[in-house]
């Protein structure tokens, strides 16, 4: 049975990169039911940052095709699922690899999914070629335990 | 982007004013080169008080920039680097080249 909290949603945008901001700030809000440290919120738009910035820049060759974000809070963990329907990767060991880039003329750096893979929890990457990719990423978000939270604790229980 | 240059110490400070993704380096990088390759400066440096946000889109915009100015022989630096931009310059090794220092050793109003 799903508990009250937990929550989904559907974004479908263009491959236009004025919406990579609008991407990684719509995930940030629907991630902040989870009440995220300010560190995990900016891994979050980061790592959203990232995989949509790979569609529009390597999945597809014009501005007009579709990108889809899945998200699902569940516990205290969100999933966050991103999907083209463009090129797909080749060598997806390959893609992962720390500064490996096809796009240097870009300016790109390669350090796309190495950021992916270090602020994220979870990361799989499925791709088929001409049919398109999907992310999916999870983040755990850490709760506070009430009894480990000596401060916390001590505070309510002055005055007692 | 806010652009300072104090002409004395040949110094140019490039104030990043937005969010730095693959949307918005293309403007950056475009205006940054342009004020280097104008200014003729000895030293470089890129403020990002401002920047809220950076994906890795910004390691190869500094980078880029750093070359333009190594070959008019500038050395780079940058100052006020929050800790969530910090992280992603740390993974790939680019404060080794282009370091952060502190606010202080700098001009002390606009030029």
């Amino acid at each position: 049975m799903k508990k009250m909290c937990d929550n989904e949603m559907t974004l479908e945008f263009l491959s236009k990169s004025c919406n990579e901001s609008f991407a990684r700030i719509t995930v940030a809000a629907f991630a902040a039911a989870l009440d995220p440290t300010i560190e995990e919120l900016a891994d979050i738009k980061t790592a959203v940052s990232e995989v949509v910035t790979n569609s529009i820049i390597h999945a597809y060759d014009s501005s007009d095709e579709i990108i889809k974000i899945h998200c699902k809070i569940i516990d205290n963990e969100i999933i966050i699922e991103i999907s083209d329907t463009g090129k797909g990767i080749e060598d997806i060991e390959q893609a992962r690899k720390p500064l490996y880039t096809s796009k240097a003329e870009l300016e790109r750096s390669g350090m796309g999914f190495t950021i992916i893979e270090s602020f994220m929890d979870d990361v799989k990457i499925e791709s088929i070629v001409d049919i398109g990719t999907k992310v999916t990423m999870k983040k755990i978000i850490k709760k506070d335990d009430f009894s480990e939270n000596e401060d916390t604790y001590n505070f309510l229980n002055k005055g007692e | 982007m806010n652009i300072k240059y104090k002409d004395e110490d040949k110094l140019l400070i490039l104030e990043i004013t937005e969010e730095i993704d693959h949307h918005t380096t293309e403007k950056i990088r475009r205006l940054a080169d342009y004020e280097i390759q104008r200014r003729s400066p000895k030293r470089v440096i890129f403020d990002f008080n401002s920047v809220v946000f950076m994906d890795s889109a910004g390691i190869g915009m500094v980078i880029g920039r750093y070359k333009t100015a190594s070959m008019i022989g500038a050395k780079m630096e940058m100052i006020n680097v929050r800790e969530s931009i910090r992280k992603i310059f740390e993974m790939t090794g680019v404060l080794k080249i282009i370091p952060v220092v502190k606010e202080e050793i700098l001009v002390e109003e606009n030029v």
